[in-house]
């Protein structure tokens, strides 16, 4: 029991980080059609920053300060190098993203070495919220799905109640029907992105002392969110909040499962012995299995229904 | 007629090289040569055979290490499989069965890729690639974990009597696999196959009208082009004796990207010379500098930018002024740019030699060496140097490249006229 609701709270908190990133993956993805490939290699630089700001100026302003920056670097992005290359097609965009991901990458080794940052939860919120059966929860998770829920809400009401949300959320699904009635779409593209990108720069700042700061953190997290953003469906904030959630769950449930199909069979009296490919596959735990399913559900989903889990249109 | 002079020179050169650099003193052969150009011929594999999906099929892949990969682990596994006496594989023919196995793992995965096209294509692909490269990791039968498979390729089972200990042998094994595979390849150009490919990646619809299933087409490019691949992978196994989780994981899939685009995926021999000209950058320069990555990566992005068909394609845009005898005409404005290009690059190398040795270079304790003359890192000078270089460069040739443009533009309107 004290597993199963420590593991549905660590859950919660990983949900709640990959929305924050998945989602504006997801508004760029669905406005502009772009497959933003380095939306995690901002991610990476808004853990960097922070980190590097926190030292100066402490913490909480760098909660502020570093998803500025990102934004600002994602403003820049858009618009001196997606909208050059735009007029060559998709996969041109797709190339471009591609390439930043390995510039972003090599910048943050050249700027900050290749060893681990000693980014840390900061001492105001380093001790434990509340003990439940015998398990700490720290109260900087508790912290991060406080920042997280207040995102999602702000996210919520600049879409559903301001009239930039309006535009935004007409260009999502008719952009070229917004351009016909007089909106400057390139422009709301550059506020989408940097916004995106802003957000990604927060799931960063608060990211980065969750997990460890270092120069793989955007290969190993990359993949994920585009898994969460295909499951959730494009143009579907809702379906990537499902998506989400259900990746954080999946990902934490699945460590914590030490079973493996042998230990299905063995009551039906089938015992393994030997050493072979066939007994290998079927005795590796689900805790290992866990790092496979991500991908396996993403191509799967793909190949039955490219439109996602409540998308409006395909992939 | 005169590309066929160029393949031949080509191949001339291939054979000759290794003799160029011979050590007659101790009787051999410079170890460094032979292994890079053995690389590279493995690399105008993998470039041209991600090539056959990029630029003529117009599919973004992010998996193609993956056929590579297990070409490799199948070829480690048949050479240890000969060497116990399990089965007698005759060395040369070992590359083919390894292009079977991508085939065989091609077949599997493009069935469900190929399903979908551009980016849930490419997305599938980025699935099926982290896939398999977890999966290397999880099963140790096959894949080693991440220590890799070892073999010896000494098994004594070969067509022609060769034991292939030395490097030479093998370099020439690799030769004839890469003129062999890279002349299948463009003969498939020329099959209705590569033009369907053509047309399904200018317009799928319309070659749907016609009558063609545009989803068979890109399964059959997707196939054969991880039956290159598993060649690619077969060579690599002979030649390091060792397959790791490298030859399958992404990065390997990118350096195949990054080789075929910069090169330029609209001629087919721009991969070839993509995949040279990095594989020269990687033995290269990563002997010089920490970031070499930084510069291909920069290389990647210009291009993406500003020159979409690549070094192959620049090339070949100056085929209908050479055919006019204008070219003397461009020399001028060509050394025009020359200046501010290199001030760029000077500051731009400058500046990240500078950047990168600050923290890998100083962790590494090595002294910094730049232009000659040794550089005190925290000193001004070196920086303001570099970056007054970089900005007057940048202005500069922002300045002449409107010019050269103007240039450019009158003759090829000329030439057409």
């Amino acid at each position: 029991m004290e597993t199963v609701l420590i593991s549905v709270l660590n859950g919660l908190v990983y949900g709640m980080l990959l929305f924050m990133l998945a989602s504006g993956l997801t508004l760029i993805f669905s406005m502009m059609g772009v497959l933003n490939f380095a939306h995690a290699s901002i991610y990476m630089l808004g853990a960097y920053l922070a980190f590097t700001v926190s030292r100066f100026v402490g913490f909480f302003p760098a909660l502020i300060i570093a998803p500025i920056l990102c934004g600002l670097i994602g403003a820049a992005i858009e618009i001196w190098g997606l909208r050059r290359v735009h007029h060559n097609g998709h996969i041109a965009e797709l190339l471009f993203t591609f390439g930043l991901v390995f510039i972003i990458q090599r910048l943050v080794q050249m700027t900050w070495g290749m060893l681990p940052m000693a980014y840390r939860v900061p001492p105001s919120l380093d001790f434990p919220l509340f003990v439940l059966y015998g398990a700490n929860f720290p109260a900087y998770r508790g912290f991060m799905l406080l920042v997280s829920a207040a995102m999602l809400l702000g996210t919520w009401l600049l879409l559903k109640k301001t009239r930039i949300g309006l535009i935004i959320q007409a260009a999502l699904t008719h952009p070229q029907m917004v351009s016909s009635l007089g909106h400057n779409v390139p422009r709301v593209f550059t506020t989408v992105f940097a916004g995106g990108c802003l957000l990604a720069g927060l799931a960063g700042v608060i990211g980065g002392n969750y997990q460890t700061t270092e120069p793989g953190m955007a290969d190993s997290m990359g993949p994920i969110v585009f898994v969460v953003v295909v499951f959730g469906g494009l143009g579907s904030l809702a379906g990537c909040f499902i998506a989400s959630i259900v990746m954080g769950m999946i990902q934490t449930f699945a460590v914590v499962i030490d079973y493996s199909i042998a230990d299905l069979l063995r009551p039906m009296g089938l015992m393994l012995t030997g050493d072979t490919l066939l007994t290998e596959v079927l005795t590796v735990p689900v805790a290992r299995i866990g790092a496979l399913l991500p991908f396996v559900m993403m191509v799967t989903i793909l190949f039955f229904r490219p439109r996602g889990l409540m998308g409006t249109r395909d992939t | 007629m005169k590309s066929r002079w160029l393949i031949l020179a080509l191949i001339a050169v291939a054979i000759a090289l290794p003799w160029c650099f011979y050590d007659w003193g101790h009787h051999r052969h410079a170890g460094f040569l032979l292994s890079m150009l053995s690389q590279m011929g493995m690399m105008v594999i993998l470039a041209l055979s991600y090539n056959m999906l990029l630029g003529q099929a117009g599919l973004f892949s992010l998996c193609h290490a993956t056929f590579f990969g297990i070409g490799g682990y199948a070829t480690v596994h048949l050479l240890n499989a000969v060497g116990a006496g399990d089965v007698p594989v005759p060395m040369e023919l070992m590359p083919l069965l390894a292009g079977l196995s991508g085939l065989a793992l091609a077949i599997l995965f493009g069935a469900m890729a190929t399903k979908q096209r551009a980016t849930a294509f490419a997305m599938i692909t980025l699935g099926i690639s982290e896939l398999m490269a977890t999966a290397a990791l999880m099963f140790h039968h096959f894949f080693g974990g991440e220590g890799g498979v070892t073999t010896n390729r000494m098994i004594e089972n070969s067509l022609f009597g060769l034991t292939y200990a030395s490097g030479l042998q093998v370099y020439y094994l690799i030769l004839a696999w890469t003129v062999l595979a890279t002349g299948l390849m463009y003969y498939l150009t020329l099959t209705p196959l590569g033009r369907m490919a053509n047309a399904t990646r200018d317009n799928f619809e319309r070659a749907q009208f016609i009558g063609y299933d545009p989803r068979m087409v890109r399964f059959l490019q997707f196939a054969l082009s991880g039956f290159f691949a598993g060649i690619g992978g077969g060579l690599y196994a002979i030649t390091y004796e060792i397959v790791t989780f490298d030859a399958l994981a992404a990065p390997l899939s990118a350096n195949a990207l990054l080789m075929a685009y910069i090169g330029g995926t609209t001629v087919f021999g721009g991969p070839i010379l993509g995949a040279i000209l990095i594989t020269l950058l990687q033995s290269g320069v990563s002997l010089l500098s920490n970031s070499w990555l930084v510069y291909v990566g920069v290389m990647f992005i210009a291009m993406v930018i500003f020159a979409p068909t690549g070094l192959a394609g620049i090339i070949k845009a100056h085929g209908p002024i050479r055919h006019s005898g204008r070219l003397g005409s461009l020399v001028v404005p060509y050394l025009r740019l020359v200046i501010p290009s290199l001030g760029l690059l000077l500051g731009f190398v400058g500046l990240v030699e500078l950047m990168s040795f600050l923290t890998i270079g100083a962790a590494q304790g090595k002294k910094l060496v730049l232009f000659g003359g040794p550089v005190d890192v925290h000193a001004a000078l070196p920086w303001v140097v570099s970056g007054g270089s970089l900005i007057l460069g940048a202005l500069w040739l922002r300045w002449e490249a409107a010019g050269f443009h103007r240039i450019w533009e009158n003759l090829t309107a000329e030439v057409r006229r």
